[in-house]
Protein backbone atom coordinates (compact mmCIF):
# COMPACT_ATOMS: atom_id res chain seq x y z
CA UNK A 1 0.00 0.00 0.00
CA UNK A 2 1.32 3.19 -0.62
CA UNK A 3 1.93 6.34 1.06
CA UNK A 4 -0.61 8.45 -0.49
CA UNK A 5 -3.43 5.56 0.12
CA UNK A 6 -2.72 5.12 3.90
CA UNK A 7 -3.04 9.44 3.97
CA UNK A 8 -6.06 8.98 1.96
CA UNK A 9 -7.60 6.51 4.27
CA UNK A 10 -6.25 7.49 7.50
CA UNK A 11 -7.32 11.30 7.08
CA UNK A 12 -10.90 9.84 5.61
CA UNK A 13 -11.48 7.77 9.03
CA UNK A 14 -9.95 11.44 11.18
CA UNK A 15 -12.61 13.34 9.49
CA UNK A 16 -15.75 11.16 9.21
CA UNK A 17 -15.62 8.55 12.41
CA UNK A 18 -13.24 10.94 14.75
CA UNK A 19 -14.95 13.80 13.29
CA UNK A 20 -11.75 16.06 13.25
CA UNK A 21 -11.32 18.95 11.33
CA UNK A 22 -10.08 18.22 7.53
CA UNK A 23 -7.83 21.21 7.49
CA UNK A 24 -6.17 20.60 10.54
CA UNK A 25 -4.62 17.13 9.39
CA UNK A 26 -0.90 18.19 8.56
CA UNK A 27 1.94 16.33 8.71
CA UNK A 28 2.98 18.07 11.61
CA UNK A 29 0.10 18.29 13.85
CA UNK A 30 0.70 16.68 17.42
CA UNK A 31 -1.94 14.45 17.51
CA UNK A 32 -3.12 15.17 21.04
CA UNK A 33 -2.34 18.79 21.40
CA UNK A 34 -3.46 19.75 17.81
CA UNK A 35 -6.39 17.19 16.81
CA UNK A 36 -7.41 16.75 20.62
CA UNK A 37 -7.28 12.59 20.24
CA UNK A 38 -7.45 11.84 23.63
CA UNK A 39 -7.28 8.22 24.99
CA UNK A 40 -10.80 7.21 24.39
CA UNK A 41 -10.43 8.56 21.33
CA UNK A 42 -7.48 6.17 20.79
CA UNK A 43 -9.33 3.44 21.83
CA UNK A 44 -11.37 3.82 19.09
CA UNK A 45 -8.44 4.28 16.41
CA UNK A 46 -7.24 0.95 17.78
CA UNK A 47 -10.79 -0.37 16.50
CA UNK A 48 -11.05 1.95 13.44
CA UNK A 49 -7.17 0.57 12.10
CA UNK A 50 -7.85 -2.81 12.42
CA UNK A 51 -10.70 -2.70 10.28
CA UNK A 52 -9.25 -0.63 7.79
CA UNK A 53 -6.07 -2.09 7.77
CA UNK A 54 -5.78 -5.38 8.92
CA UNK A 55 -3.32 -5.05 12.30
CA UNK A 56 -3.89 -4.58 15.81
CA UNK A 57 -1.42 -1.36 17.17
CA UNK A 58 0.05 -1.52 20.02
CA UNK A 59 0.49 0.68 22.55
CA UNK A 60 3.82 -0.09 23.60
CA UNK A 61 4.89 0.81 19.29
CA UNK A 62 3.51 4.08 20.23
CA UNK A 63 5.61 6.19 22.16
CA UNK A 64 7.44 8.10 19.74
CA UNK A 65 4.22 8.15 17.63
CA UNK A 66 3.06 11.86 18.69
CA UNK A 67 2.35 13.67 14.85
CA UNK A 68 -0.29 12.98 12.72
CA UNK A 69 3.22 12.41 10.40
CA UNK A 70 4.54 9.53 12.47
CA UNK A 71 1.31 8.08 12.77
CA UNK A 72 0.92 7.46 9.00
CA UNK A 73 4.44 6.31 9.06
CA UNK A 74 3.98 4.04 11.82
CA UNK A 75 0.98 2.47 9.58
CA UNK A 76 3.33 2.46 6.46
CA UNK A 77 5.46 0.49 8.56
CA UNK A 78 3.07 -1.96 9.54
CA UNK A 79 0.67 -2.40 6.33
CA UNK A 80 4.30 -3.17 4.46
CA UNK A 81 5.75 -5.47 6.48
CA UNK B 1 -42.33 21.61 53.89
CA UNK B 2 -40.69 23.07 50.98
CA UNK B 3 -42.94 22.54 47.71
CA UNK B 4 -41.81 20.84 44.78
CA UNK B 5 -43.28 21.85 41.39
CA UNK B 6 -42.44 20.72 37.71
CA UNK B 7 -41.22 23.53 35.44
CA UNK B 8 -40.15 21.35 32.92
CA UNK B 9 -40.65 18.77 30.77
CA UNK B 10 -40.19 16.07 27.16
CA UNK B 11 -41.17 13.27 25.62
CA UNK B 12 -39.69 11.13 22.96
CA UNK B 13 -42.26 8.18 22.59
CA UNK B 14 -44.11 6.05 20.32
CA UNK B 15 -46.66 8.64 20.47
CA UNK B 16 -44.61 11.38 19.10
CA UNK B 17 -41.43 13.28 19.00
CA UNK B 18 -42.28 15.83 21.68
CA UNK B 19 -44.62 17.53 23.28
CA UNK B 20 -47.35 18.98 21.23
CA UNK B 21 -46.87 15.54 19.04
CA UNK B 22 -47.96 13.43 21.50
CA UNK B 23 -50.17 16.26 22.98
CA UNK B 24 -52.23 15.69 19.69
CA UNK B 25 -52.08 11.82 19.52
CA UNK B 26 -53.47 11.02 23.37
CA UNK B 27 -56.51 13.64 22.71
CA UNK B 28 -56.82 11.79 19.18
CA UNK B 29 -56.66 8.52 20.70
CA UNK B 30 -53.68 7.60 18.13
CA UNK B 31 -51.81 4.24 18.77
CA UNK B 32 -48.25 3.85 18.24
CA UNK B 33 -48.15 -0.21 18.13
CA UNK B 34 -47.15 -1.96 14.88
CA UNK B 35 -45.08 -4.72 13.81
CA UNK B 36 -41.06 -5.39 14.01
CA UNK B 37 -40.17 -7.91 11.43
CA UNK B 38 -36.82 -8.23 12.48
CA UNK B 39 -38.48 -10.01 15.97
CA UNK B 40 -39.76 -12.63 14.22
CA UNK B 41 -36.67 -13.35 12.20
CA UNK B 42 -34.49 -13.03 15.77
CA UNK B 43 -37.06 -15.78 17.17
CA UNK B 44 -39.50 -13.04 19.36
CA UNK B 45 -42.97 -15.14 20.25
CA UNK B 46 -44.67 -11.58 19.24
CA UNK B 47 -43.49 -8.99 17.13
CA UNK B 48 -45.75 -5.93 18.12
CA UNK B 49 -43.69 -3.06 19.75
CA UNK B 50 -44.01 0.62 20.02
CA UNK B 51 -42.43 2.53 17.07
CA UNK B 52 -39.79 4.57 17.80
CA UNK B 53 -37.58 5.91 15.73
CA UNK B 54 -34.08 6.72 16.55
CA UNK B 55 -32.89 10.27 16.89
CA UNK B 56 -30.17 11.44 14.28
CA UNK B 57 -27.55 13.17 17.07
CA UNK B 58 -24.86 13.67 15.11
CA UNK B 59 -24.97 17.32 14.47
CA UNK B 60 -26.29 18.05 17.47
CA UNK B 61 -23.90 16.59 20.06
CA UNK B 62 -20.08 16.17 19.84
CA UNK B 63 -18.55 12.85 18.69
CA UNK B 64 -17.15 12.52 22.66
CA UNK B 65 -20.60 13.26 23.98
CA UNK B 66 -22.60 11.11 21.59
CA UNK B 67 -19.83 7.35 21.56
CA UNK B 68 -21.12 6.90 25.70
CA UNK B 69 -25.04 6.64 24.52
CA UNK B 70 -26.59 4.17 24.18
CA UNK B 71 -30.27 3.87 21.71
CA UNK B 72 -32.35 4.77 25.69
CA UNK B 73 -29.74 7.16 25.99
CA UNK B 74 -30.50 9.25 23.16
CA UNK B 75 -33.59 8.82 24.01
CA UNK B 76 -33.40 10.41 27.10
CA UNK B 77 -30.99 13.06 25.75
CA UNK B 78 -34.28 14.12 23.57
CA UNK B 79 -36.56 14.16 26.04
CA UNK B 80 -34.72 16.05 28.24
CA UNK B 81 -33.52 18.83 25.75
CA UNK B 82 -36.56 19.38 25.44
CA UNK B 83 -37.79 19.43 29.32
CA UNK B 84 -34.80 21.85 29.91
CA UNK B 85 -35.31 24.27 27.35
CA UNK B 86 -38.81 24.17 28.60
CA UNK B 87 -37.99 24.72 31.57
CA UNK B 88 -36.07 27.60 30.75
CA UNK B 89 -32.93 26.25 31.83
CA UNK B 90 -29.76 26.51 29.90
CA UNK B 91 -26.10 25.52 29.84
CA UNK B 92 -25.12 28.37 31.79
CA UNK B 93 -27.76 28.23 34.01
CA UNK B 94 -26.36 24.71 34.35
CA UNK B 95 -22.79 25.81 34.61
CA UNK B 96 -23.70 27.70 37.95
CA UNK B 97 -26.30 25.94 39.61
CA UNK B 98 -26.18 22.30 41.56
CA UNK B 99 -28.86 20.70 39.53
CA UNK B 100 -29.34 16.83 40.37
CA UNK B 101 -30.48 14.08 38.52
CA UNK B 102 -32.32 10.74 39.63
CA UNK B 103 -33.28 8.85 36.06
CA UNK B 104 -35.07 5.49 35.69
CA UNK B 105 -33.12 2.87 33.70
CA UNK B 106 -33.43 -0.99 34.04
CA UNK B 107 -31.42 -2.44 30.81
CA UNK B 108 -28.91 -1.91 28.40
CA UNK B 109 -29.11 -5.03 26.59
CA UNK B 110 -28.02 -3.68 22.65
CA UNK B 111 -24.07 -2.76 23.36
CA UNK B 112 -23.76 -5.77 26.05
CA UNK B 113 -25.05 -8.01 23.43
CA UNK B 114 -22.43 -6.25 20.41
CA UNK B 115 -19.66 -6.32 22.57
CA UNK B 116 -20.19 -10.35 22.73
CA UNK B 117 -20.45 -10.92 19.43
CA UNK B 118 -17.27 -8.69 19.02
CA UNK B 119 -15.48 -11.08 21.35
CA UNK B 120 -16.81 -13.76 19.94
CA UNK B 121 -15.27 -13.28 16.43
CA UNK B 122 -11.74 -11.31 17.75
CA UNK B 123 -10.79 -12.67 20.95
CA UNK B 124 -9.90 -9.00 22.04
CA UNK B 125 -11.08 -6.34 24.14
CA UNK B 126 -8.68 -4.02 22.54
CA UNK B 127 -11.35 -4.36 19.63
CA UNK B 128 -14.55 -3.10 21.31
CA UNK B 129 -14.23 0.35 21.13
CA UNK B 130 -14.84 2.98 24.24
CA UNK B 131 -17.96 3.54 23.78
CA UNK B 132 -19.15 -0.27 24.92
CA UNK B 133 -18.96 0.02 28.66
CA UNK B 134 -20.58 3.63 29.02
CA UNK B 135 -23.49 2.10 26.89
CA UNK B 136 -23.32 -1.00 28.60
CA UNK B 137 -23.90 -0.38 32.11
CA UNK B 138 -27.34 -0.29 34.14
CA UNK B 139 -26.78 3.72 35.10
CA UNK B 140 -25.98 4.52 31.31
CA UNK B 141 -28.45 7.16 31.35
CA UNK B 142 -27.56 9.25 34.25
CA UNK B 143 -23.95 8.74 33.66
CA UNK B 144 -24.12 10.10 30.04
CA UNK B 145 -27.19 12.61 30.72
CA UNK B 146 -24.95 14.48 33.71
CA UNK B 147 -21.55 14.95 31.35
CA UNK B 148 -24.00 16.19 28.23
CA UNK B 149 -25.42 18.71 30.68
CA UNK B 150 -22.69 19.09 33.58
CA UNK B 151 -24.71 18.51 36.36
CA UNK B 152 -23.33 18.43 40.00
CA UNK B 153 -25.87 17.47 42.62
CA UNK B 154 -27.10 14.12 43.01
CA UNK B 155 -26.26 11.84 40.44
CA UNK B 156 -27.77 7.96 39.59
CA UNK B 157 -29.84 5.34 38.59
CA UNK B 158 -33.41 4.10 39.76
CA UNK B 159 -33.63 0.33 38.29
CA UNK B 160 -37.07 -0.98 39.51
CA UNK B 161 -38.50 -2.57 36.82
CA UNK B 162 -41.35 -0.77 35.40
CA UNK B 163 -41.45 1.52 38.50
CA UNK B 164 -38.41 2.93 37.73
CA UNK B 165 -39.28 6.12 35.89
CA UNK B 166 -41.92 6.97 38.98
CA UNK B 167 -39.64 5.99 41.68
CA UNK B 168 -37.62 8.34 40.21
CA UNK B 169 -40.13 11.02 40.20
CA UNK B 170 -40.71 10.50 43.56
CA UNK B 171 -37.14 10.36 44.95
CA UNK B 172 -36.43 13.46 43.25
CA UNK B 173 -39.56 14.83 45.00
CA UNK B 174 -37.89 13.72 48.73
CA UNK B 175 -34.88 15.46 47.76
CA UNK B 176 -35.76 18.70 47.20
CA UNK B 177 -38.78 19.01 49.63
CA UNK B 178 -35.81 17.94 52.65
CA UNK B 179 -33.68 20.28 51.41
CA UNK B 180 -31.31 18.42 50.32
CA UNK B 181 -31.36 19.75 46.60
CA UNK B 182 -33.31 22.73 44.53
CA UNK B 183 -33.67 21.32 40.78
CA UNK B 184 -33.46 17.39 39.92
CA UNK B 185 -33.65 16.55 36.35
CA UNK B 186 -36.04 13.14 36.59
CA UNK B 187 -37.37 10.80 34.34
CA UNK B 188 -37.20 7.12 32.72
CA UNK B 189 -36.14 5.69 29.57
CA UNK B 190 -36.66 2.35 27.58
CA UNK B 191 -34.60 0.50 24.47
CA UNK B 192 -36.85 -0.54 21.50
CA UNK B 193 -34.03 -2.56 19.92
CA UNK B 194 -34.49 -6.55 19.23
CA UNK B 195 -32.10 -7.51 22.19
CA UNK B 196 -33.72 -5.50 24.98
CA UNK B 197 -37.06 -7.46 24.88
CA UNK B 198 -36.42 -11.27 24.01
CA UNK B 199 -36.46 -12.55 27.96
CA UNK B 200 -39.68 -10.84 28.22
CA UNK B 201 -40.95 -12.43 25.31
CA UNK B 202 -39.60 -15.93 26.57
CA UNK B 203 -42.47 -15.08 29.45
CA UNK B 204 -45.30 -15.75 26.74
CA UNK B 205 -46.60 -12.21 28.72
CA UNK B 206 -46.75 -10.37 24.78
CA UNK B 207 -49.94 -9.83 22.97
CA UNK B 208 -49.95 -11.71 19.51
CA UNK B 209 -52.82 -10.15 18.18
CA UNK B 210 -50.71 -8.98 14.85
CA UNK B 211 -53.31 -9.44 12.55
CA UNK B 212 -54.43 -5.56 14.14
CA UNK B 213 -51.52 -4.07 15.87
CA UNK B 214 -53.17 -0.92 17.22
CA UNK B 215 -55.62 -3.39 19.28
CA UNK B 216 -53.37 -5.44 20.91
CA UNK B 217 -52.86 -3.45 23.92
CA UNK B 218 -56.26 -3.18 25.43
CA UNK B 219 -56.29 -2.55 29.51
CA UNK B 220 -58.98 -3.90 31.20
CA UNK B 221 -60.78 -5.25 28.17
CA UNK B 222 -61.91 -8.94 28.66
CA UNK B 223 -60.74 -10.10 25.53
CA UNK B 224 -56.59 -8.90 26.00
CA UNK B 225 -54.24 -11.62 25.37
CA UNK B 226 -50.74 -9.64 26.99
CA UNK B 227 -49.15 -6.44 27.09
CA UNK B 228 -47.02 -4.55 23.70
CA UNK B 229 -43.50 -3.90 25.02
CA UNK B 230 -42.56 -0.30 23.77
CA UNK B 231 -40.18 2.47 24.74
CA UNK B 232 -38.20 6.09 24.55
CA UNK B 233 -37.83 8.44 27.45
CA UNK B 234 -39.56 11.11 29.33
CA UNK B 235 -37.77 14.02 31.63
CA UNK B 236 -39.43 16.33 33.97
CA UNK B 237 -37.61 19.29 35.59
CA UNK B 238 -38.60 19.01 39.10
CA UNK B 239 -37.92 22.06 41.70
CA UNK B 240 -38.32 23.73 44.53
CA UNK B 241 -41.67 26.34 44.52
CA UNK B 242 -39.54 29.55 45.93
CA UNK B 243 -36.88 28.82 44.03
CA UNK B 244 -38.91 28.13 40.68
CA UNK B 245 -41.07 31.60 41.21
CA UNK B 246 -37.20 33.99 41.95
CA UNK B 247 -36.51 32.58 38.74
CA UNK B 248 -39.03 33.10 36.81
CA UNK B 249 -39.94 29.41 35.20
CA UNK B 250 -42.89 27.98 33.99
CA UNK B 251 -44.98 26.38 37.13
CA UNK B 252 -46.63 23.39 35.21
CA UNK B 253 -47.66 21.18 37.97
CA UNK B 254 -46.53 20.64 42.05
CA UNK B 255 -46.18 17.03 42.76
CA UNK B 256 -47.72 16.38 46.02
CA UNK B 257 -47.59 12.80 47.27
CA UNK B 258 -45.38 9.68 46.71
CA UNK B 259 -46.49 6.11 47.72
CA UNK B 260 -43.94 3.27 47.59
CA UNK B 261 -44.51 -0.15 49.15
CA UNK B 262 -43.35 -4.40 48.14
CA UNK B 263 -45.25 -6.97 47.53
CA UNK B 264 -42.87 -9.34 49.74
CA UNK B 265 -44.47 -12.06 47.16
CA UNK B 266 -44.17 -13.49 43.56
CA UNK B 267 -41.32 -12.18 41.34
CA UNK B 268 -43.86 -11.72 38.54
CA UNK B 269 -47.61 -12.32 39.59
CA UNK B 270 -48.59 -8.81 41.26
CA UNK B 271 -51.17 -8.43 44.13
CA UNK B 272 -54.10 -5.65 45.14
CA UNK B 273 -52.21 -5.01 48.43
CA UNK B 274 -49.08 -3.98 47.64
CA UNK B 275 -50.57 -1.40 45.37
CA UNK B 276 -53.30 -0.26 47.44
CA UNK B 277 -51.01 0.58 49.95
CA UNK B 278 -48.66 2.52 47.32
CA UNK B 279 -51.88 4.51 46.49
CA UNK B 280 -53.19 4.88 50.38
CA UNK B 281 -49.31 6.04 51.44
CA UNK B 282 -49.23 8.80 48.01
CA UNK B 283 -52.57 9.90 49.33
CA UNK B 284 -51.88 10.27 52.70
CA UNK B 285 -49.03 11.96 52.23
CA UNK B 286 -50.46 14.65 50.10
CA UNK B 287 -53.17 15.01 52.61
CA UNK B 288 -55.74 14.37 49.86
CA UNK B 289 -58.78 12.07 50.25
CA UNK B 290 -59.80 9.46 47.59
CA UNK B 291 -62.57 11.63 46.47
CA UNK B 292 -60.21 14.45 45.73
CA UNK B 293 -58.69 12.41 43.30
CA UNK B 294 -59.94 13.72 39.33
CA UNK B 295 -58.15 11.36 37.42
CA UNK B 296 -56.15 7.87 37.86
CA UNK B 297 -53.68 7.19 35.43
CA UNK B 298 -53.27 3.47 35.37
CA UNK B 299 -50.73 1.21 35.35
CA UNK B 300 -52.47 -1.67 33.81
CA UNK B 301 -50.49 -3.13 31.26
CA UNK B 302 -53.25 -5.40 29.33
CA UNK B 303 -52.16 -8.59 30.85
CA UNK B 304 -55.15 -10.65 32.82
CA UNK B 305 -53.87 -10.75 36.27
CA UNK B 306 -52.13 -7.42 36.60
CA UNK B 307 -55.30 -5.75 35.44
CA UNK B 308 -57.31 -7.50 37.41
CA UNK B 309 -55.56 -6.93 40.92
CA UNK B 310 -54.97 -3.41 39.96
CA UNK B 311 -58.61 -2.81 39.03
CA UNK B 312 -59.17 -4.62 42.47
CA UNK B 313 -56.65 -2.11 44.18
CA UNK B 314 -58.17 1.24 42.67
CA UNK B 315 -62.00 0.11 43.07
CA UNK B 316 -61.33 -0.73 47.16
CA UNK B 317 -59.73 2.81 47.36
CA UNK B 318 -61.74 4.63 45.34
CA UNK B 319 -65.16 3.02 44.16
CA UNK B 320 -66.69 3.32 41.18
CA UNK B 321 -66.94 6.72 40.27
CA UNK B 322 -63.40 8.08 39.86
CA UNK B 323 -62.66 8.33 36.04
CA UNK B 324 -59.48 5.49 35.13
CA UNK B 325 -57.54 5.46 31.91
CA UNK B 326 -54.40 3.44 31.21
CA UNK B 327 -52.37 5.36 28.55
CA UNK B 328 -50.69 2.10 27.80
CA UNK B 329 -53.74 1.12 25.61
CA UNK B 330 -51.85 3.81 23.08
CA UNK B 331 -48.43 3.57 23.98
CA UNK B 332 -47.83 -0.53 24.91
CA UNK B 333 -45.50 -0.65 28.20
CA UNK B 334 -42.69 1.38 28.29
CA UNK B 335 -41.61 -0.85 31.04
CA UNK B 336 -38.67 1.69 32.83
CA UNK B 337 -39.44 4.47 31.09
CA UNK B 338 -43.52 4.57 31.85
CA UNK B 339 -44.00 5.60 35.28
CA UNK B 340 -42.35 9.12 34.03
CA UNK B 341 -44.02 8.86 30.64
CA UNK B 342 -47.41 8.58 32.52
CA UNK B 343 -46.39 11.68 34.34
CA UNK B 344 -46.09 13.78 31.33
CA UNK B 345 -48.96 12.56 29.46
CA UNK B 346 -50.95 13.12 32.49
CA UNK B 347 -49.59 16.70 33.07
CA UNK B 348 -50.50 17.42 29.45
CA UNK B 349 -54.33 16.23 29.91
CA UNK B 350 -54.59 18.34 32.89
CA UNK B 351 -53.08 21.19 31.14
CA UNK B 352 -55.24 20.92 28.30
CA UNK B 353 -58.52 19.94 30.19
CA UNK B 354 -58.95 16.06 28.62
CA UNK B 355 -59.01 12.67 29.42
CA UNK B 356 -57.11 10.63 27.55
CA UNK B 357 -58.83 7.09 26.51
CA UNK B 358 -58.32 3.77 27.54
CA UNK B 359 -58.48 2.69 23.63
CA UNK B 360 -59.64 -0.83 23.06
CA UNK B 361 -61.89 -0.86 26.36
CA UNK B 362 -64.81 -2.56 24.54
CA UNK B 363 -65.59 -5.59 26.94
CA UNK B 364 -65.53 -4.90 30.50
CA UNK B 365 -64.65 -8.19 32.94
CA UNK B 366 -66.10 -8.39 36.13
CA UNK B 367 -63.27 -6.35 37.47
CA UNK B 368 -63.00 -3.47 35.22
CA UNK B 369 -66.34 -3.35 35.02
CA UNK B 370 -66.49 -1.89 38.46
CA UNK B 371 -64.31 1.14 37.54
CA UNK B 372 -64.96 3.99 35.45
CA UNK B 373 -62.96 3.70 32.54
CA UNK B 374 -62.81 5.99 30.13
CA UNK B 375 -63.09 4.27 26.36
CA UNK B 376 -62.96 7.70 24.07
CA UNK B 377 -60.97 11.19 24.76
CA UNK B 378 -63.57 12.94 27.56
CA UNK B 379 -63.42 16.88 27.72
CA UNK B 380 -62.96 17.38 31.82
CA UNK B 381 -60.60 19.57 33.69
CA UNK B 382 -58.04 18.07 36.20
CA UNK B 383 -57.05 19.56 39.34
CA UNK B 384 -55.51 16.33 40.97
CA UNK B 385 -54.36 13.07 39.58
CA UNK B 386 -52.68 9.81 40.57
CA UNK B 387 -50.39 7.66 38.38
CA UNK B 388 -49.87 4.37 39.42
CA UNK B 389 -46.64 2.32 38.42
CA UNK B 390 -45.84 -1.57 39.44
CA UNK B 391 -43.13 -3.96 38.39
CA UNK B 392 -41.30 -6.89 38.76
CA UNK B 393 -40.29 -8.01 42.43
CA UNK B 394 -43.54 -6.24 43.03
CA UNK B 395 -42.36 -3.09 43.75
CA UNK B 396 -45.12 -0.38 43.52
CA UNK B 397 -45.21 3.31 43.05
CA UNK B 398 -47.56 5.83 42.99
CA UNK B 399 -47.84 9.71 42.51
CA UNK B 400 -50.43 12.54 43.43
CA UNK B 401 -50.05 15.36 41.39
CA UNK B 402 -51.88 18.48 40.87
CA UNK B 403 -52.51 22.03 39.65
CA UNK B 404 -50.70 25.00 41.04
CA UNK B 405 -52.04 26.67 43.95
CA UNK B 406 -51.18 29.84 45.64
Amino acid sequence: MTREEIVKITNQFLVEEIEIDENLLKEEASLKDDLGIDSLDFVDIVVIVEKNFGFKIKAEEMGGVTTLGAFYDYIEKKVNA
Amino acid sequence: MRRVVITGMGIYSCLGKNLQEVKESLYAGKSGIGIDPERTRYGYRSPLTGIVERPQLKGKLDRRLRMGLAEEGEFAYMATEEALRNAAIDMEYLENHEVGIFYGNDSSAKPVVEAHKTMEEKKDTMLLGSGAIFQSMNSTVTMNLSTIFKLRGVNMTISAACASGSHSIGLGFFFIRHGWQDVVVCGGAQEVNIYSMASFDALSAFSVRTDEPTKASRPFDANRDGLVPSGGAATLILEEYEHALRRGAPILAEVIGYGFSSNGGHISQPNNDGSYIAMSRALQDAGLEAKEIDYINAHATSTPLGDMYEAMAIHKLFGSQTPVSSTKSMTGHECWMAGASEIVYANLMMQNDFIAPNINFETPDEYSAQLNIIPQTREQKIDTYLSNSFGFGGTNSALVVRKIKE
